[in-house]
């Protein structure tokens, strides 16, 4: 394990940044959740229908308007999650996206042409297949005829690529869209530096030898050095790890607190990956490799381990480490969203409503990473929720700093006052509630990818867990958030 | 136990936290009373065996330690007294450095003078990251040396080179180059909002920081002796030869006399001290240092420097109030340099500015400039290229009054004619709302005439910056009899945003600058008859302590703008402002020989190279207009009297008439805005210590000659009738 996670911190220093995703959870838990698994457990042994029965009994009026059309989201998958650099290596973003979408087509059965708009979300692009959304539909054998876009908007790209096609059926333009979101961290574009790339371009047009020798000479050695994606915010120039370190001591998180989280998040998705929870993962035929049906990124250590990690990226006194940080992930999601209308005339028996949703931005230097924070409590007022009307959360795990500051500014009176124009605080997530079967910690965070799961998460736990109201949110870079309101299903 | 109020410690832990906060101040200082409660708590940190190590740091957002008590020293009657208060800071330091418990300062905000002193000889030093947090050794710019240990332990701490650098030039350094020159050991980042203000927790944090790092020396998990880096040894090694020392002195010593043309002790007197240091050892360089320091408070030029520093501090405080409104929105006429000057300082600070020109190719050489000096800074890393942009975001260039009815100042910054002017002001009012001020950036025309245009003349006011706007520090404001105290409020405001030193004078040809430069112009350019070449002139000026030589000044002035002024001062003031011939400059115009701008000047300007020759094409019309020198007021230092006595008479006829509010402002003025030498202080301070008397002997042996261009005025004969009479008490 000491091995494992000194790569694992190699990696991670070498590339991480500029990518962003966001979780939550507070309090210390490792207690909590162990006596929550137990209840768990034996729920899972009780049958569904029992369970639903209890819920929507004790419940809850759906959170449908008049005058608002009911999308739903029919079903969700994503590829399994891979470090970077590892079985995916070879490939390209549009093949995982590919994967992504072919996998939906299998598990819905839906017509290749009974889709009206296709939307990806990606962070770093291909330069090659910058429409990536394209190229994978096309690849994945969907018809020719079905437009395809991409969307850019750092962590909560797919989260966009989501919003979008709810607002593509709302307007009536579309009646079933599919979203995704895509990140390939194995290849990134790494780029001559700029006066060799005019050099090369002036090539292009010198119409002599003359011209194209003189060129050709006046390159340096220095025009050589190539220049690598930009690791940082680009308008603070701070890579996210460092505004994650700093954000944890404003909030005075704790190095022990953050490794608890990570240690929770490891630990709850072995458990849900043990106990086949997973079940939005496809098997994927890696081409000139094995067939991969899991996520290999959730390795639960234990808390001396990961005390003994250096701080990644504040030094020496940072609390920040490779092992309380999202890793640089491969992977790829898709979820097919339709009108309820549609759904049912289809013969779908959707898993979820989307309700309502914001997006926030704040300041990109200090509060980076505070998405959540400022967009949970305008998305509960928007859908006339509270904090405690919840039943399942799925919140982005950046880094285990990033959402225990989160979790800390949702609770503090002062913070709400002082910073967001509130008259008292939102509250926090009931930790039993909170990222059960894993998180980005632990499971991975493909930055284009992991909106898309954490929808499909939600969905698959209301319906697991018997639960009415989920809620998932997320931070992004360029200090931007997301957070959305999702209604199981009536059985 | 009494009662301490500056110094207090908390024990957490084994660590002992000493707070210092002086309640009277908004900066922390040296002061009498700040030191003994410092000894009072060291001693009992170091009696109390719970306490293993000690952190230092200021409860005061912004300032750790600013330095020492100026008044505190300024007290002292004799050298010896200085010496004394000196040693005292020696024999403290000298404890704290020998501590047998670890002391880390944890600094956050300025650290400067004494400030830095007393952290260097702390063990350790943990510093924010924050824009906020300086350290320097200032003194140097007070015409004082580091007189608590600086002179010795900078040079061991951060090489002989950087220590010079520091001493002598006394600026400050931000915290990242601080740990890269090794001046402090540890950085920590500065907080955004948490739970509570990000000023708040960002102490905390650093607190924090600073104790594990007290704990770890403590424990010796960190170690205190420091990896060296390669380049570290080298010059450490290259530094053990005598010979090396010994010419890196003489360099500097070279570059200080260039620079100061050994018109400064103070620089001298730091070198002596690290050299004595260095080369006889501690007892010796602590006791020279201690003296030298004694000898320097009591010099002329450092009582010059602490005036000046106790003016600009005055003259960055608004004496007329809070103004109705805030200028949020400010519109600039005329893109040219000065425009767009002030344009630049205005973008910065979050002020939404127009920029109007009449013509495309104007406005866009004004944005371009104001785009340069941002860039500049962007280039030097003080802002980033993302700041840049979004700081220029405040600009808008536009060639037609729209946006104007939400403009809250106007200033104009047009030609210097005043039927344009009129035409202006009459545009102007037709579009602005009632509120709005409108303000004039001439140099030379009264106010008066060009608010007879407006329709509100109490909303009417002259601000005069300096070229160029972004460097030049001084903001002259000039206000007629009709201009209302609110417009004069607010003007001041705006200037001081822009982050001006600001004097407020009253109305009249020339206001005050300008009116003392032109007597002198007129007698550099009748020096220039006399056959007095360009680069005489100059090394005679600057070798009185001006920053740049006259005719160099006049160059970049323009001898365009010189010849117009000294025609409309001349016609207003009459043969007082005589002198020179006028007809020379004017023919230099008419021959385009505008100064720097139009290449050619006294000197010729080539890009790219900094040496400039004469201008060989001015000998024939100086040869036109040749006069004969009289022998016995041509001597080096009589034509240097004759520059200088012109300039101050004329300071102090404003005075007398009341263009003047006070002589601080006059020494601020002259000092800030024409480089009138530093180290005299400024015109007033110079009449005090020089003698009016005297002076007026020199003057009334010049008037014998070239007439009442010399007449003393009746202020300074008075001064000179009574020597008890002081500009400056």
């Amino acid at each position: 394990m000491l091995n494992i996670s000194i790569n694992f911190a190699v990696t991670f220093l070498a590339t991480e940044n500029r990518m962003a995703s966001m979780l939550m959870n507070p309090i210390r838990s490792c207690s909590v959740s162990s006596s929550w698994a137990v209840r768990f457990g034996a729920r899972s042994l009780s049958t569904t229908a029992q369970l639903q029965s209890q819920v929507q009994t004790k419940s809850k009026k759906t959170l449908a308007r008049p005058g608002v059309k009911n999308i739903v989201l029919v079903e969700g998958v994503r590829t399994p999650f891979l470090l970077s650099g590892t079985t995916y290596a070879d490939l390209m973003p549009h093949d995982l996206a590919r994967a992504a979408l072919q996998g939906l087509l299998k598990r819905t059965g839906i017509p290749k042409d009974a889709v009206d708009y296709i939307i990806y979300g990606t962070v770093i692009q291909e330069v090659k297949t910058s429409n990536v959304a394209r190229e994978a539909a096309l690849g994945a054998g969907f018809s020719d005829k079905i437009p395809a876009h991409t969307v850019t908007m750092a962590c909560i790209s797919s989260n966009q690529a989501m919003t979008s096609s709810v607002g593509l059926i709302a307007a009536g333009q579309c009646d079933a869209v599919v979203a995704g979101g895509v990140e390939f961290m194995s290849d990134v574009p790494i780029r001559h530096s700029r006066k060799m790339r005019k050099t090369m371009l002036s090539l292009n047009k010198a119409k002599t030898l003359g011209q194209r020798l003189s060129l050709i000479g006046s390159i340096r050695l220095a025009h050589l050095s190539p220049e690598l994606p930009a690791v940082a915010e680009f308008s603070t120039a701070e890579t996210m790890g460092h505004s994650a370190d700093r954000l944890a001591a404003a909030f005075g998180v704790s190095r022990v607190e953050q490794d608890e989280f990570a240690l929770r998040s490891h630990t709850l998705a072995k458990k849900a990956q043990d106990e086949g929870l997973l079940q939005d993962v496809i098997s994927f035929k890696v081409p000139g490799r094995d067939i991969v049906s899991k996520d290999n990124g959730i390795r639960p250590s234990s808390m001396d381990q990961m005390a003994k990690l250096k701080p990644a990226f504040v030094k020496p006194h940072g609390t920040v480490t490779a092992a309380n940080s999202s890793f640089l992930t491969d992977g790829a999601s898709a979820v097919l969203v339709m009108s309820e209308e549609k759904a049912l005339a289809m013969g779908y028996k959707p898993k979820a409503y989307l309700r309502d949703f914001v997006y926030v931005s704040q300041d990109p230097k200090d509060q980076l990473l505070l998405g959540p924070t400022y967009a949970t409590p305008k998305v509960l007022e928007r859908a006339g929720l509270s904090m405690s009307d919840i039943d399942v959360f799925e919140f982005h795990e950046a880094f285990a700093g990033q959402i225990m500051a989160n979790l800390k500014a949702m609770d503090s009176d002062w913070f709400a006052q002082t910073y967001m124009g509130r008259k008292s605080k939102v509250g926090t997530p009931a930790m039993e509630k909170f990222n059960l079967w894993g998180g980005s910690l632990s499971l991975g965070h493909p930055f284009g990818a992991t909106g898309c799961r954490l929808a499909t998460t939600v969905a698959n736990r209301l319906k697991k867990e018997g639960g009415q109201y989920g809620l998932i949110a997320a931070c992004a870079a360029g200090g931007q958030g997301h957070a959305m309101v999702i209604e199981a299903y009536p059985q | 136990m009494t009662t301490r109020t500056h110094v207090n410690y908390e024990v957490k832990g084994d660590v002992a936290v000493v707070r210092i906060n002086d309640p009277n101040s908004k900066v922390n200082t040296l002061s009498i009373q700040m030191q003994k409660e410092m000894t009072e708590v060291m001693n009992e940190v170091w009696e109390n065996n719970a306490i293993n190590s000690a952190v230092l740091i200021s409860s005061k957002p912004g300032c750790f330690i600013a330095g020492a008590d100026i008044n505190m020293i300024q007290g002292c009657k004799t050298p010896e007294e200085v010496t004394k208060l000196s040693q005292e800071g020696q024999k403290m330091f000298e404890q704290i450095e020998k501590s047998p418990k670890p002391i880390v300062a944890a600094i956050n905000g300025s650290c400067l003078g004494g400030g830095l002193e007393f952290a260097i000889a702390c063990q350790y030093r943990v510093a924010t990251k924050s824009n906020k947090t300086v350290l320097g050794t200032p003194e140097v710019m007070l015409g004082l040396l580091p007189g608590a240990g600086g002179t010795q332990r900078l040079p061991k701490m951060v090489g002989l080179p950087s220590a010079f650098d520091m001493m002598l030039t006394g600026r400050n350094i931000r915290a990242d180059k601080a740990k890269k020159m090794r001046l402090v050991d540890q950085l920590v980042d500065p907080l955004g909002p948490g739970l509570k203000s990000p000023e708040e927790r960002t102490i905390e944090y650093l607190e924090e920081v600073a104790i594990e790092c007290a704990k770890g020396i403590a424990n010796k998990k960190i170690s205190l002796r420091k990896e060296k880096g390669t380049m570290q040894k080298i010059q450490d090694y290259v530094m053990s030869f005598p010979f090396v020392r010994n010419q890196i002195y003489k360099t500097v010593q070279g570059k200080v006399m260039k620079q100061s043309k050994g018109l400064y002790p103070a620089p001298l007197k730091i070198i002596e001290c690290v050299k004595t240091g260095v080369e006889q050892g501690p007892v010796a360089g602590y006791l020279a240092e201690s003296q030298n320091f004694g000898q320097l408070a009591k010099t002329s030029e450092s009582a010059a420097l602490i005036g000046l520093y106790h003016g600009q501090v005055a003259c960055k405080k608004n004496r007329f109030g809070t103004p109705e409104r805030e200028v949020n929105t400010l519109a600039i006429l005329g893109a040219g340099l000065m425009g767009a000057g002030i344009a630049q300082v205005s973008v910065d600070k979050g002020v939404h500015t127009i920029l109007k020109d009449t013509t495309v190719e104007g406005l866009a050489r004004g944005e371009q400039q104001v785009y340069k000096g941002l860039n500049d800074k962007t280039k030097k890393k003080s802002i980033t290229s993302f700041e840049r942009d979004s700081i220029l975001s405040n600009l808008t260039g536009q060639l037609e009054y729209k946006g104007f009815e939400k403009a809250d100042m106007v200033i104009e910054a047009v030609f210097e004619d005043i039927n344009i002017k009129h035409k202006v002001i009459k545009e102007v009012e037709a579009v602005i709302p009632p509120h709005c001020i409108f303000a004039s950036n001439t140099s030379a025309l009264p106010i008066k005439d060009i608010a007879a245009a407006s329709k509100r003349p109490e909303k009417v006011i002259g601000m005069h910056y300096f070229s160029p706007v972004d460097k030049m520090q001084l903001l002259e404001i000039i206000t007629t009899d009709k201009t209302s105290k609110d417009t004069t409020a607010s003007a001041v405001a705006v200037g001081l945003k822009q982050g001006k030193v600001i004097i407020v004078v009253g109305d009249g040809p020339g206001f005050y600058t300008t009116r003392c430069l032109a007597p002198m112009l007129a007698e550099a350019v009748r020096l220039l008859q006399e056959g007095v070449d360009p680069k005489k002139l100059d090394a005679l000026t600057t070798g009185f302590g001006f920053p740049v030589g006259l005719a160099t000044l006049a160059d970049e002035v323009g001898i365009d703008v010189a010849a117009h002024v000294a025609e409309d001062l001349g016609k207003a003031f009459g043969s007082r402002f005589g002198g020179g011939n006028v007809e020379v400059l004017k023919t230099m115009v008419d021959l385009g020989f505008k100064g720097r701008k139009s290449g050619k000047g006294c000197y010729v300007y080539q890009p790219g190279t900094k040496v400039r020759d004469v201008n060989p094409d001015i000998g024939d019309i100086l040869e036109k207009y040749k006069l004969t020198p009289n022998p016995s007021v041509s001597s080096d230092s009589e034509v240097q009297y004759r520059l200088v006595s012109r300039f101050v008479n004329e300071a102090v006829m404003c005075l007398q008439e009341g263009i003047l509010n006070n002589p601080l402002e006059g020494d601020i003025g002259a000092v800030f805005g024409l480089g009138f030498p530093p180290c005299l202080g400024g015109p007033f301070r110079f009449v005090d210590s020089f003698g009016a008397d005297k002076l007026v002997n020199k003057m009334r042996q010049y008037e014998a000659v070239y007439g009442n261009h010399f007449a003393p005025c009746q202020l300074l004969l008075d001064h000179a009738k009574d020597s008890s009479k002081k500009f400056h008490k």
